[in-house]
């Protein structure tokens, strides 16, 4: 013979475990309905300008053979200054960030923006995925800095002086090893740059 | 059955006796009663005493019996001897300098290791320190002032702040700092680099370090020939199966791997440990060995011995000084000036690249720094090492070490997983530079010596070339190259094929460093000229 407190507390039980189950069908209903949030986009910035284009040089780093090699292409390009230093970089990280990059980058590395500023002086901001997914190397951080220098000077005249900023700040290094505490040289730069070319 | 009686009758009553001793309670006869008297047991002859009752330890009414009282004395007491015989031994921190070698006590504090900072710094220098309320104030050589605050981690050395990894404390007046501060504490004060080994307590102040090498000599019977950089006196001791010898007071390093293996069946390999403010070296081997050592104190050659000078254990030159004791350091090594400085890149916080889940470029470059040193030594180019343990040295300080120590030439190391073969770096220069006058701007100080620079890098490249060692001379942003003011440049190593492990074989190692010391010693000439 059961007691009759025990069949009481256990009726009690199961009409709680049934209320909740009736309760988290409800809740889990309510979730589905809710729309889902958009993932961190990190794809590549791709050039937002839809204009005429233009033939522009990139300078392309080769992880492979430690190169940097100048590759021309169609790009649509602003007439303004600025906006033509971010179309530039921006096809630039498209190459790094495809998944045939010779010099890959970090998901979601982008150049936030660039300033010039007269007389002769560049600002790149780069967002600090970038930065913080950046492989280290001596070599490998110089490619990336002499590529995105080389790129702007050979299309932006008038650039002499190039200074990295990171989220807007500045930052010791770009991933252990290229200072990011001076003002780059652009004619020291270039020079690199001709000594990074293939040899032939 | 009669003796076995007369035996529980005499151990009864010493054992009574040894309680009424400890116990001071008299004993309820006289002595003479209390005597045993043996009766020599006969045949058929009475028993000499009434056999005894088994004592439990307690009385009847529940009382502590004397030998069980005694029991309780005795037991204690053995214990508590054994337990400071076991204790382990008292920790202390073994300090080399140039100016003297001591060894200074470690207290645990927080579960960490402190010392007293003005203990460490008397020795060296004209050091004072006075407590104002709150600030323990430290003055060194009536130039260099440092404030610490009691129960905080800041500090503030010549009006720049720092941080201790854990809080300062005072404790009779005596200002204690963690141990694994020192690194980075002293040389605020002393101006020079400073490198602790922090599991066995050594302190290193400058490029005081010994190194030493082991080569094998002779087949038949085989000598292992260590060479050290400065003379040594080791106490020495034999064992079954190994020779050690201890050094107390020496500040000797470890080679660029800690066992070291020589291909001989007699003399197989030997290990370098260090332990509580010293170092070992120990040979293995399955024939009992000797030690001997040459007059100037630099080379100590072991042999195998014959079986009846097996367990000789021949006498260093002279005894080794207690430790503990602090005695004046024989010839400086930096007594003259360095004519290169070798910086391991990276340390500490800053490990540099990621090259495996376990291997770091920071590790790479302390390994090849140290195979560096010796190729150069041996060449006979004297050498300022800036780290040779897991240190942080900022960039600037770096540099800083660079310039006051007057050097001819700069050589940074770095290690990668991309690329192959070697790559030489003279600075980038930065934009501008702000010279005025007899004042030059830090960040382009590199200027006035970047044709020196690119010299020697060429040099050196060639060098690489000569042993077909794929090679490339390069420019790069990479600090603190543009802060130096002597001929500056780094060496990035990659291996030569897609085996990131070749990075750490002590052979590629080599191979590398000494191609950068022949093209160093060749420029010896030009690198060293005044300027």
């Amino acid at each position: 013979m059961i007691p009759r407190h025990l069949f009481i507390g256990v009726a009690v039980l199961l009409v709680a475990v049934l209320g909740m189950s009736i309760y988290a069908w409800h809740m889990r209903g309510r979730v589905a309905a809710i729309p889902a949030q958009p993932a961190a986009d990190t794809r590549a910035l791709v050039p937002t300008f839809s204009g005429p284009t233009e033939r522009a040089t990139l300078f392309v780093a080769f992880d492979e053979d430690g190169s940097l090699r100048p590759r021309s292409a169609q790009i649509p390009l602003p007439s303004g200054r600025q906006q033509r230093a971010e179309e530039l970089l921006s096809a630039l990280l498209t190459i790094y960030l495809d998944k045939t990059s010779p010099h890959a980058l970090a998901p979601g590395a982008d150049v936030r923006s660039v300033f010039l500023v007269d007389p002769g002086v560049a600002v790149i901001d780069l967002n600090s995925a970038f930065a913080d997914g950046h492989r280290s190397g001596v070599l490998v951080e110089d490619l990336t800095i002499t590529s995105l220098i080389h790129t702007l000077s050979a299309n932006i005249p008038g650039v002499l002086r190039v200074k990295i900023l990171v989220d807007g700040k500045e930052r010791e290094t770009l991933a252990g090893h290229a200072d990011l505490t001076g003002f780059y040289d652009v004619t020291a730069v270039n020079q690199l740059s001709t000594q990074l070319q293939p040899v032939q | 059955m009669r003796w076995n009686n007369v035996r529980r009758f005499r151990l009864r009553r010493i054992v009574d006796g040894i309680g009424c001793l400890l116990s001071g309670r008299p004993s309820k006869k006289p002595l003479h009663e209390n005597a045993l008297h043996i009766v020599p047991w006969r045949s058929g002859a009475s028993a000499p005493c009434k056999p005894q009752p088994i004592r439990t330890g307690l009385s009847p009414r529940g009382r502590i019996q004397p030998p069980a009282r005694a029991l309780l004395i005795c037991v204690p007491l053995l214990l508590a001897a054994i337990l400071l015989l076991a204790a382990a031994p008292d920790k202390h921190l073994s300090v080399y300098s140039t100016a003297a070698n001591y060894s200074l006590p470690v207290v645990q504090r927080d579960r960490r290791d402190y010392v007293g900072l003005l203990e460490v710094l008397e020795p060296l220098g004209k050091v004072s320190a006075k407590f104002d309320g709150q600030r323990w104030r430290l003055r060194y050589n009536n130039r260099v002032e440092g404030d610490f605050f009691v129960g905080k981690t800041r500090v503030r050395v010549q009006g720049h702040d720092a941080e201790l990894p854990a809080r300062f404390l005072l404790e009779n007046g005596r200002g204690l700092v963690p141990v694994s501060s020192l690194a980075s504490l002293l040389p605020r004060f002393l101006g020079g680099p400073v490198t602790v080994h922090e599991d066995s307590d050594r302190l290193f102040i400058g490029s005081i370090a010994t190194h030493f090498t082991a080569s094998l000599a002779g087949d038949n019977p085989p000598k292992l020939v260590f060479h050290f950089t400065t003379p040594v006196n080791p106490s020495v001791s034999t064992e079954p199966g190994a020779l050690r010898m201890t050094f107390s007071r020496e500040p000797l390093v470890a080679p660029a791997l800690p066992t070291l293996t020589f291909g001989s069946k007699v003399i197989p390999s030997a290990t370098y440990a260090e332990t509580n403010g010293g170092a070992a070296i120990t040979v293995s081997s399955p024939v009992p060995l000797i030690a001997s050592f040459s007059a100037d104190g630099r080379t100590v050659t072991i042999s195998p011995t014959s079986p009846a000078t097996a367990q000789t254990v021949v006498a260093p030159p002279t005894p080794p000084a207690p430790a503990g004791i602090a005695v004046a350091a024989g010839p400086s090594p930096i007594s003259h000036r360095y004519f290169a400085v070798i910086d391991a890149s990276h340390g500490g916080d800053d490990r540099g690249e990621t090259l495996t889940s376990t291997l770091f470029e920071k590790d790479v470059t302390v390994a090849l720094a140290r195979s560096l040193r010796q190729e150069l030594e041996s060449r006979g180019i004297t050498v300022l090492d800036l780290r040779d343990s897991d240190a942080t040295l900022s960039l600037d300080q770096r540099a800083y070490l660079t310039n006051t120590n007057r050097v001819a030439v700069y050589i940074a190391l770095h290690a990668t997983a991309s690329g192959h073969g070697v790559r030489i770096y003279t600075a980038l220069m930065p934009y501008g530079g702000d010279d005025r006058g007899p004042f030059h701007s830090w960040t382009t100080s590199q200027q006035a010596f970047l044709t020196l620079s690119q010299s020697a890098a060429a040099d050196i490249a060639n060098e690489f070339q000569k042993r077909q060692i794929p090679v490339r001379a390069l420019t790069a942003p990479l600090r603190p190259l543009n802060n130096v003011t002597t001929a500056a440049l780094a060496v990035e190593v990659a291996p030569q094929g897609s085996d990131l492990m070749q990075l750490t074989a002590p052979d590629y190692q080599q191979l590398v460093t000494s191609a950068v010391a022949t093209a160093i010693a060749a420029d010896r000439d030009r690198l060293g000229a005044p300027r």
